[in-house]
């Protein structure tokens, strides 16, 4: 067997050619700019929706009740401003009623003179309260509590409450730490799913150029799968990298801190290094499957075709890493850990929620051992279905897929 | 017309059996792709330093056998042993390899494009781009070191495939039909550089379906048809084993000394033309000379490797091969 050293030196040799071919390439440039483009148009969507939000649909209550109800419900609405949780609908007089005096609340609503969303009216004593559902369930508990205060003879004393504060409560740490077990993962599988799919097309050159042949005959297989995967992984750390840096600055120029989220149990600067080397476990893992995938495709139509079930593939193992996350302590948080392709982004939650480390050593070489097993078989599967190697009994997918090792038929 | 062909096939284990050291050896080699067999048990010995051809029409198995003694596909069965390794690719840094169908990275530079060929066969980045350089000068491409393989011409990219082929100067050299595609020119290039890389000690193997090409360079070939080795030796032995052809033009037409001519004997023209009899060239010359046949002329001409080529793999193999050479030389 070629030593593992020589594999090496030639996986660098591919991996350096191939980054190099991609980063000096005029289509890198558009490669970095592409995320800032749904970036940038959801900003853009994000507040043209506010305030066509913003002028369409300002909560407001408008009031119809006698003229001292009116005065008294308006100052009950400016002692309860800023003492209930969540914004105060704005209240609008749209009529001071005359003893006796009829009002249509239905009429009201659909006017286009005064738009409301709800209409208050009747007695202190019986208000009625006129609406779309929604609302209704929401402002049922307001009105009736505005109605109370206003009904009051004196104005009510509101006593001083002393607050000491706690940092943190055990229930409010386990949750944080869940939203940063959640966050991270959603950040793994953002950038997965992006760069992961690269790799797909990647023999698809060689293939079209008659390279392979040169290179198959020099080097192993298996050392240019992996040369391949090294190269994509350092694109897509470049990639990372410029994207960091230009978010970062952003933040840092539109002076705005960082979402709070909790501290993972690991601790930032240990999260942060287990986050890269499970991105990169990720990326191999998905990439070594992907290339062994996109080996087979002869032309970049059958990899396009490919492309749509490999996204498919990415968000399933996604939704069953999350699943995980809530199924704490059953099987299949077992299963997520244990099994290859969601074990990077299942224990970048755990080292969240969880402070040992030595189950990460021992996840990241289980990893690092799949990725030698996927390429290995990857390139066998090359090797016997495009190259056309080994014994030829057996056409079936499966029985190539399971025959191992190189072919010693003699 | 019928040629005594003496013994076939004639095999490696004769060169073997003269304990020759081998760069390559290889014994049974059979390759199946979905039930058809395109190699059936093919033999072959190269000694070191020689120059080998594979002769054969296209689609005869030469491609296959090179990419099986590469290590490039293993075969279904048979033994390969290839600089005294039966795993050819760990011997890759002392082969270099030209395949049929040349490849380079378009976007890389000429110098580049060696350099990463070298590099492939252990050759350091730097050391590999300096002989890049170097070599690109030596064949007069110095101009177009710096230039991408795209802007290159065809024969041009080709010829930086081949200086990368050699570049680590390879104990082995195995190229695939390496004279397709080139022009006569450069054609005759090749040639001498396979002449100088063989009188370095370098062993050539190389595939071909032009029969010159085999008879102006090899010290041996092995012709292949339909996925078998019917004869594989010297270029010398394959021409031996055809009698030599006399060619005879007579003053008289008729006589007694018509009974000295073999039964194989056939009269085109003014020339009576067959196959030197086995008891030489001197009884045959008394009797035509006593039955006052009256020799105007008479040659004796040694068999060209494509009479040994039609007479061991047959009429439709050769007509095969005169098919497929397009560009012969």
């Amino acid at each position: 067997m070629t030593n593992w050293r020589e594999k090496l030196r030639a996986a660098l040799v591919i991996a350096r050619r191939d980054f190099v071919a991609v980063i000096w390439s005029k289509t890198f440039i558009f490669f970095l700019i592409g995320p800032l483009f749904p970036v940038l148009v959801g900003g853009l969507a994000g507040n043209i929706g506010d305030k066509v939000q913003q002028s369409a649909d300002r909560p407001s209550i408008g009031l119809a009740m006698g003229s001292g109800d009116v005065d008294r419900l308006l100052r009950a609405r400016d002692d309860l401003d800023g003492r209930l949780a969540g914004p105060m609908p704005e209240i609008v007089v749209l009529k001071r009623l005359e003893p006796g005096e009829a009002f249509n609340p239905r009429a009201a609503l659909s006017s286009s003179d005064r738009q409301v969303t709800a209409v208050l009216s009747g007695t202190l004593a019986a208000p009625t309260l006129s609406g779309p559902p929604e609302r209704l369930r929401q402002w049922v508990g307001l009105v009736s509590n505005l109605a109370a205060n206003a009904q009051a003879d004196k104005a009510l004393a509101y006593p001083q409450v002393a607050m000491d504060e706690v940092a943190g409560t055990a229930a409010k740490v386990r949750s944080g730490q869940a939203a940063t077990a959640q966050g991270g993962q959603v950040v793994l599988f953002l950038l997965t799913m992006l760069l992961a799919g690269m790799v797909l097309s990647n023999l698809v050159e060689e293939k079209g150029n008659k390279i392979i042949e040169v290179l198959a005959a020099a080097i192993p297989m298996d050392a240019m799968f992996m040369g391949k995967l090294f190269a994509m992984l350092g694109v897509s750390l470049v990639g990372i990298a410029v994207w960091g840096a230009a978010g970062g600055t952003l933040v840092l120029l539109g002076g705005q801190g960082m979402p709070a989220l909790a501290t993972p149990a690991v601790g930032w600067p240990l999260f942060l290094v287990l986050g890269f080397l499970y991105f990169a476990m990720a990326y191999l893992l998905l990439g070594s499957l992907f290339l062994s995938v996109g080996g087979m495709a002869s032309t970049v139509r059958e990899v396009q075709t490919l492309s749509m079930p490999v996204s498919m593939f990415q968000l399933m193992v996604f939704f069953f890493s999350s699943y995980a996350l809530t199924a704490a302590g059953t099987w299949v948080e077992w299963l997520s850990w244990v099994f290859p392709v969601s074990s990077p982004y299942a224990m970048l939650a755990r080292a969240a929620q969880h402070q040992e480390v030595w189950p990460h050593i021992l996840a990241l070489g289980w990893q690092a051992l799949w990725v030698v097993l996927i390429v290995r078989a990857g390139a066998q599967l090359f090797r016997r279905s495009v190259m056309k190697s080994g014994p030829s009994q057996g056409k079936g997918v499966w029985s190539r897929l399971l025959r191992r090792g190189v072919a010693k038929p003699y | 017309m019928k040629i005594d062909l003496g013994e076939w096939p004639v095999s490696g284990n004769d060169i073997e059996a003269a304990s020759v050291e081998l760069a390559i050896e290889a014994r049974g080699l059979v390759k199946r792709f979905d039930g058809f067999t395109a190699v059936d048990g093919v033999d072959i010995a190269v000694p070191k330093g020689s120059i080998y051809g594979i002769l054969g029409p296209n689609g005869a198995g030469k491609t296959t056998t090179l990419r099986m003694l590469l290590g490039i596909i293993d075969p279904d069965a048979g033994y390969r042993r290839v600089l005294g390794c039966e795993r050819p690719t760990e011997v890759a840094r002392r082969i270099g390899y030209l395949p049929e169908e040349r490849g380079l990275y378009p976007a890389m530079k000429a110098y580049e494009a060696i350099a990463f060929l070298a590099a492939l066969r252990g050759v350091p980045l730097k050391e590999g781009r300096r002989l890049g350089r170097e070599m690109l000068e030596e064949h007069g491409l110095g101009y177009a070191a710096d230039r991408q393989i795209r802007q290159m011409s065809k024969g041009m990219a080709q010829q930086v495939q081949l200086l990368g082929t050699l570049v680590h100067q390879p104990d082995l050299v195995v190229f695939d039909e390496p004279f397709s595609g080139l022009d006569a020119l450069n054609q005759g290039k090749l040639e001498r550089m396979i002449r100088a890389l063989a009188a370095r000690g370098t062993t050539v193997i190389f595939s071909t379906h032009v029969i010159a090409h085999a008879e102006r360079l090899c010290d041996q070939v092995a012709i292949i048809a339909g996925g078998k080795v019917p004869f594989a030796g010297s270029v010398d032995v394959a021409r031996d084993r055809l009698r030599p052809q006399v060619r005879l033009e007579t003053r008289v037409i008729d006589g007694p000394w018509r009974a000295a001519l073999p039964v194989d004997a056939r009269h085109e023209g003014a020339f009576w033309y067959f196959t030197l009899p086995e008891s030489g060239i001197e009884p045959l010359l008394r009797a035509l000379i006593e039955g006052n046949a009256g020799i105007l002329s008479l040659s004796i001409e040694r068999a060209g490797l494509h009479d040994a080529f039609v007479a061991i793999a047959g009429e439709a193999a050769a007509k095969a091969l005169e098919e497929g050479k397009g560009d012969v030389q």
